[in-house]
């Protein structure tokens, strides 16, 4: 059993329950590997861009991915890829997760007519598709990085703001924050002191999951020709294969290991996040005990689903399959 | 009655700041449909001919408002301006070829992910603990974590050139010419096979997670316990009393989904060589056509802004609560 599930929640438990869990063990190492790729990756392969073979050659010993269209080093072009696209992508989850959090709160804790121009504006915002938003601001401004990053921040701080005002309003209504408006702290204090540390771990989990949107809607501009091709990154990688025909020739080196590690890296990043959630929603928590009681054998599955842990030895678990964060 | 207008409201708002980020974006930042243009036809056109070009895409000399008002009275009479990709067809015809092939495999592959996906959800609640539910979330996360567009490449790849058992690319084979008759409509759907699977397969995930943790917490319910206790048939009680009350954060759900989905399927459309609003944007790109990329975007706005106010209405008739 976590420290989390039978202590109060403090900041050093909450950490050891993380460190604890295995779905978050797995999306750390996943995530800290590809951060390590992406660091000091680039160092160890040659440049990508030369044209070092004959084009769209199968992977063979001097070239272990084979080559491109162009007759670039697909492992090259892979690993040197990672640096941008990872880049952008943490500015990018860092940056909405501030843009949402200062709207948030601001929307939450102000109320009135603050609330209700912040909530319009960003309704309106969630409402209108992201993708063909993003397209149509990615090819007015010049393409690149920049661009990229500034219009993923723009299509995707809504859903964070939306969530922080949610949570912002029901911590306005409690004890510990009417105490210390009473006792007169300053409302930046308030903020700063007592409500935004009740949100951290929400604020976490947005963080990851905005890389995590990041990454897929960079990889999915730059794969409509929106980002500045000439750079190497994951989306142009994806990108010049299909330009290259890569599909109608079979050469499926082109496209499947630049897409396996955007997939690995997204689906590291999405168990850190069922990790945090697990950790720190309550009711998620209760779930995992309950879980492991069922994997202990100590509740029968028939009975019901009510979770009551009994000490019956005849009921048998249904299932040894246990992926869920028993730790 | 009030809760549906003022969602009107609001959706009509929505789509206004939709349309006015339309006209402000061209005038604001660098690049513009008439200086593309010109660009394009460097050398080829009479100056009085640019200037005519740059007046049909409504960048006169006249003050912005009035250049605003001309906007907004051509939008509603349906002229969304001239496609240079296709020039000189205007965008809303252009934009009419590709619309219906991109709502039919955006609206299958929603209605099939969200209807698959929530029946998995109901069942991994009901068997907690079971197969379903301790091994199908992360393989679905994982699914999940692909681009769409890319899933679209792999099974292009394995099922369109490796074993050749579905097309690889276009809507219906070419020497059928779209009528009502069997053949066309089996064609269609046997080109549609791996369009929509792959983005079913991406989105499938989601929806079984969520609808997966509202039924759980919906089975905790005391109405659940006196179901049991009253001695119903225990499908009874899944479906028609803890699922009835799950899915509704699901519905709610669908609409905004559909802005995913069809965002989803222009990439996929691209990877099949789809003739649809995809097929169109990335000749778009290509040919710096703004007009015709602004036009898309209108369009999938306007689809998604009335897909969530038929969905409010559902849910305005599926909870007493909001009445």
């Amino acid at each position: 059993m976590t420290p989390a599930a039978s202590a109060p929640p403090r900041r050093s438990a909450t950490l050891a329950a993380i460190a604890g869990n295995r779905k978050a063990t797995l999306g750390a190492i996943i995530s800290l590997a590809f951060l390590v790729l992406a660091l000091i990756g680039p160092l160890l392969v040659a440049d990508p861009t030369d044209y070092v073979t004959v084009p769209l050659s199968p992977p063979s010993g001097d070239h272990w991915l084979g080559s491109t269209g162009q007759g670039q080093d697909v492992l090259a072009q892979t690993v040197v890829g990672s640096r941008i696209t990872l880049l952008v992508a943490l500015v990018v989850g860092l940056a909405s997760v501030l843009l949402g959090a200062l709207v948030g709160v601001t929307a939450g804790f102000f109320g009135g007519r603050v609330d209700t121009a912040l909530s319009l504006l960003l309704n309106v915002f969630l409402v209108i598709p992201g993708l063909p938003l993003a397209i149509i601001l990615a090819a007015y401004l010049p393409s690149g990085p920049f661009t990229l990053g500034a219009v993923l921040i723009i299509t995707g701080w809504a859903w964070n703001a939306r969530v922080v005002r949610g949570l912002t309003l029901s911590l306005r209504s409690k004890e510990f924050v009417a105490a210390a408006m009473v006792s007169g702290e300053s409302t930046g204090r308030i903020l700063v002191r007592e409500i935004l540390p009740n949100q951290l771990s929400l604020l976490a989990s947005q963080f990851i999951g905005g890389t995590i949107y990041a990454i897929g809607a960079q990889v999915g501009l730059e794969f409509l020709g929106l980002g500045d091709v000439t750079s190497v990154t994951w989306g142009t990688n994806l990108y010049w294969a299909a330009n290259d025909q890569a599909l109608l020739t079979g050469s499926w080196w082109t496209f499947v290991p630049t897409g396996l590690c955007v997939a690995l890296v997204g689906f590291g990043l999405v168990m850190l996040n069922f990790a945090v959630d697990e950790v720190t929603n309550p009711r998620l928590a209760s779930e995992r005990l309950w879980r492991q009681a069922l994997v202990g054998g100590q509740v029968d599955l028939d009975s019901g689903v009510t979770p009551v842990l009994r000490a019956d030895p005849d009921c048998a678990p249904s299932s040894e399959q246990e992926l869920g964060g028993a730790s | 009655m009030r809760f549906a207008l003022r969602r009107l409201g609001f959706y009509a708002l929505a789509a206004w700041a939709a349309l006015t980020l339309n006209f402000v974006l061209p005038r604001m930042l660098p690049g513009d449909p008439a200086s593309a243009m010109v660009a394009r036809f460097q050398g080829k056109l009479e100056p009085e001919a640019l200037d005519a070009m740059r007046r049909a895409f409504g960048f006169t000399d006249a003050s912005l408002v009035e250049q605003y008002l001309t906007y907004l009275r051509h939008l509603f009479s349906g002229d969304l301006g001239l496609s240079i990709a296709y020039f000189p067809a205007p965008v809303s015809d252009v934009i009419g070829t590709g619309l219906i092939w991109t709502l039919l495999i955006a609206g299958v592959s929603l209605v099939i992910a969200f209807v698959l996906g929530t029946l998995l959800g109901i069942v991994a609640a009901w068997r907690r603990g079971g197969l379903l539910d301790s091994a199908l979330p992360p393989a679905l996360a994982f699914l999940g974590a692909f681009p769409y567009f890319w899933l679209a490449m792999l099974l292009l790849y394995l099922f369109g050139y490796e074993l050749g058992w579905f097309p690889m690319r276009h809507a219906h084979a070419a020497h059928l010419s779209p009528t009502l008759s069997v053949e066309f409509i089996g064609d269609v759907a046997w080109h549609a096979i791996l369009p929509v699977t792959s983005i079913v397969l991406a989105s499938l995930g989601g929806w079984m997670l969520s609808m997966r943790n509202v039924m759980v917490a919906e089975l905790g319910e005391d109405y659940i316990q006196l179901a049991r206790a009253k001695g119903l048939d225990s499908r009874r009680v899944m479906l028609r009393y803890a699922a009835r009350n799950a899915l509704l954060p699901n519905v709610t759900g669908f609409g905004m989904a559909l802005g995913f989905v069809l965002g989803g399927s222009l990439l996929t459309e691209i990877v099949f060589s789809y003739p649809g609003q995809g097929y169109l944007l990335i000749q778009a790109v290509r040919n710096q056509d703004y007009a015709l990329m602004q036009g898309i975007f209108l369009m999938i706005t306007l689809a998604v802004l009335v897909a969530n106010f038929l969905v409010d209405l559902l849910v305005l008739w599926l909870d007493p609560r909001t009445r």
